[in-house]
């Protein structure tokens, strides 16, 4: 491992980066004294931040070949400790009641601050599990998700604005309106695949947002609809602090709901037929699956969950506007399904906490944000191309002569 | 049983099929041999519905179908193995079969099918729980077949199952269809390249050049014929 062409290319790289890095972490001008300040301590460190890195990024990179090679010579692979943890069920039940019962005392221990963040969070891992629906068992590439997520939250502002409809009249109208848009994006993206598809979804998503922009009559514009009202529990008055608790304890029960719900739609026939047309739309069309029929219901079904989350956003926060849905959200929810693992319920819930999460415990580091999105992805591709998680179907059991008897 | 009358299909402004017609019996093995580009997968693919026909009418059992859309027809019992196997290659070979039973309900029936085609390709059985993308051509095709069996289609429609597989291989197909076709009365439309295969296990046959039925007859006869020998049997 630590012989001489290691360090060659490692010193290489760390000299490279320093020679980049140069005008902008060692050269500082101070304008008010005119003089130049040389940092060169930080030259050094840059040096041997880089030096290290690069010979753990080829570790790694070794490490991953060789187990590739493995792979390739007809062993055993490895099944994942991931997985190896999510099935084996004396780890997984234990597990479960714990994350539970973290859950249900989560606003007791904690601040209101971290209440609201893990609300935030768990929207986000509703709205993903809905793309996951439409990326990741469909196959779909939708760039412009959010669009539904702002039906939603539009849907119970405008309604409760003019109508004053209450919470939990909005949830399931702002989850129908956003299916219905749904469908309505669904129609004239039915032939298209792959990259069209995701030109065309991602300029729905900035019409809905244009509109909501520029329809000053319907949607008040980028000033946005204040004053929306926080989610009713029986009429009870209730103070701030009662209000977001009531509101994750909700989130809470939302999230349950929807894992139930997709896992339920996953083993489904409609779930199944999703993933074949996933694969090969021809051969789909020849076993007999109605293809449009099953496109439609999966941007139905997968909206219908943005708009549910849209509705209790825009009940939490009491106030939106169309900045609050830019194409930038649909990249998020896109990458906490790419990141989470594409399929996978516990990988989209993983990448939805981390990558929501993260970046509020790291609100110093606020500026690096965009960086550290950028090497995390990389990383990911690089070396867990199937996501945190990757998606483990359900494999079907019969038992058969053979397998009797192997097991015996 | 099937019946083609003037068939005309497009893609785009591109005429792949100038009039087809053709009748297709209960019982029989029918084969349709031509060269590549002749059009015949398009013939499948408008009986399917999956390229519907411009022009034309077919026939199923008596009732129109041409247009019926695709899965409307593979409910009334015609089920293509399409050129190329197109298996599901992420789904187990099981989860390929299960989609092959997609439109049916009926559990117990569906499990005595795949125990028949276990029976017909036992190394399938062997094979269950593996990635259907992970196995060779030869089981690939044998799978495609089986996923077709498993919708118990009346009308089994066959696109080149002999494409790029090994003779052996070839050999052991054609076998289970000739099987199939006869213990279960299924059948069976057989679009092939290889016309000397076909010929030999079809009862009667149609020759297609550049969308256009040329001629047709019964098998041995069109493989007496010198015409056929000189274009498709390479004597
Ligand atoms: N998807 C398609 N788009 C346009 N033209 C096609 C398409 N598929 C086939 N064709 C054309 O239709 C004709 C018949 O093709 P095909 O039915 O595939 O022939 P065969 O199966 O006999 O080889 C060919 O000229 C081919 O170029
Ligand atoms: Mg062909």
């Amino acid at each position: 491992m630590f012989n001489v062409k290691e360090l060659k290319k490692s010193i290489l790289v760390s000299l490279w980066f320093m020679f980049l890095t140069f005008p902008i972490m060692v050269i500082k001008v101070n304008t008010i004294y005119k003089t130049i300040e040389w940092r060169w301590s930080r030259m050094a460190w840059v040096g041997v931040g880089s030096f290290f890195l690069s010979f753990v990024w080829r570790a790694l990179l070794r490490k991953k070949e060789m187990g590739m090679k493995q792979a390739e010579e007809g062993q055993e692979q490895k099944v994942p400790l991931t997985q190896k943890l999510i099935h084996d069920k004396r780890f997984s039940r234990p597990a479960l009641v714990i994350i539970c019962a973290f859950a249900l005392i989560y606003p007791l221990v904690f601040s209101l601050y971290q209440v609201n963040i893990m609300t935030t969070a768990l929207i986000y891992v509703v709205v993903g599990l809905g793309l996951n629906i439409v990326v990741g068992l469909a196959g779909l590439l939708d760039l412009g998700y959010v669009a539904f997520y702002a039906v939603g939250a539009y849907s119970y502002a405008l309604l409760n604005h003019h109508f004053g409809i209450g919470f939990w009249t909005a949830l399931p109208i702002g989850a129908a309106m956003a299916a219905l848009f749904g469908i309505v994006l669904g129609f004239p993206v039915l032939r298209l695949r792959g990259d069209y598809l995701a030109i065309v979804t991602l300029g729905f998503g900035e019409i809905i947002r244009l509109v909501l922009e520029n329809w000053n009559e319907f949607s008040f514009g980028p000033s946005g609809i204040a004053n929306i009202p926080r989610p009713g529990f029986f009429g009870i008055q209730m103070n701030l602090h009662q209000v977001h608790t009531y509101i994750y304890y909700l989130m809470i029960g939302m999230t349950v709901f929807t894992i139930f719900v997709v896992r339920r739609l996953q083993d489904s026939r409609i779930g199944r037929a999703w993933m074949a047309l996933r694969e090969d739309e021809v051969a789909c069309q020849a076993m007999g699956i109605d293809k449009t029929k099953t496109k439609l219901s999966a941007f139905a079904l997968g909206a219908t969950w943005a708009g549910m989350g849209g509705v209790v956003f825009a009940a939490k926060t009491t106030f939106i506007n169309p900045a609050s849905f830019t194409i930038w959200e649909s990249i998020i929810i896109l990458c906490i399904v790419v990141l989470g693992g594409m399929g996978s319920i516990v990988g989209v819930i993983c990448g939805a906490l981390i990558l929501i999460l993260l970046p509020e415990y790291l609100r110093a580091f606020s500026e690096y944000r965009m960086l550290m999105f950028g090497a995390v992805l990389i990383f990911m591709m690089v070396f867990r191309p199937g996501g945190i998680i990757s998606d483990v179907r359900k494999v079907y059991q019969f038992k058969g002569l053979n397998e009797t008897t192997k097991d015996q | 049983m099937l019946e083609l009358k003037n068939v005309q299909t497009f893609y785009g402004n591109i005429q792949a099929l100038k009039g087809i017609s053709l009748q297709i019996a209960e019982g029989e093995i029918v084969t349709l041999i031509g060269a590549n580009g002749a059009g015949k997968t398009t013939t499948l693919m408008s009986v399917c519905g999956i390229v519907p026909p411009r022009a034309g009418e077919i026939y199923f059992e008596g009732q129109p179908i041409h247009h019926m859309p695709a899965n409307k027809i593979v409910s009334l019992g015609i089920c293509q193995v399409p050129e190329g196997r197109r298996i599901f290659p992420y789904l187990t070979v099981l989860e390929n079969l299960d989609m092959g039973a997609f439109l049916r309900n009926d559990k117990a029936e569906i499990k005595r099918d795949l125990d028949y085609v276990f029976s017909l390709f036992p190394i399938l059985a062997e094979r269950r729980n593996q990635a259907g993308g992970t196995l060779s051509g030869g089981e690939q095709q044998m799978l495609a077949i089986s996923r077709a069996l498993m919708a118990r289609p009346r009308l089994l429609l066959l696109d080149e199952p002999s494409l790029g597989l090994a003779p052996l291989v070839v050999k052991q197909i054609f076998e289970i269809i000739r099987k199939v076709n006869s213990e279960n009365k299924t059948t069976i439309f057989l679009v092939e390249q290889n016309a000397n295969l076909a010929l030999k296990v079809a009862h009667r046959g149609y020759v297609m050049e550049n969308g256009k039925i040329t001629m047709t007859d019964t098998a041995a006869n069109l493989m007496a014929n010198e015409e056929v020998r000189k274009a498709y049997l390479g004597i």
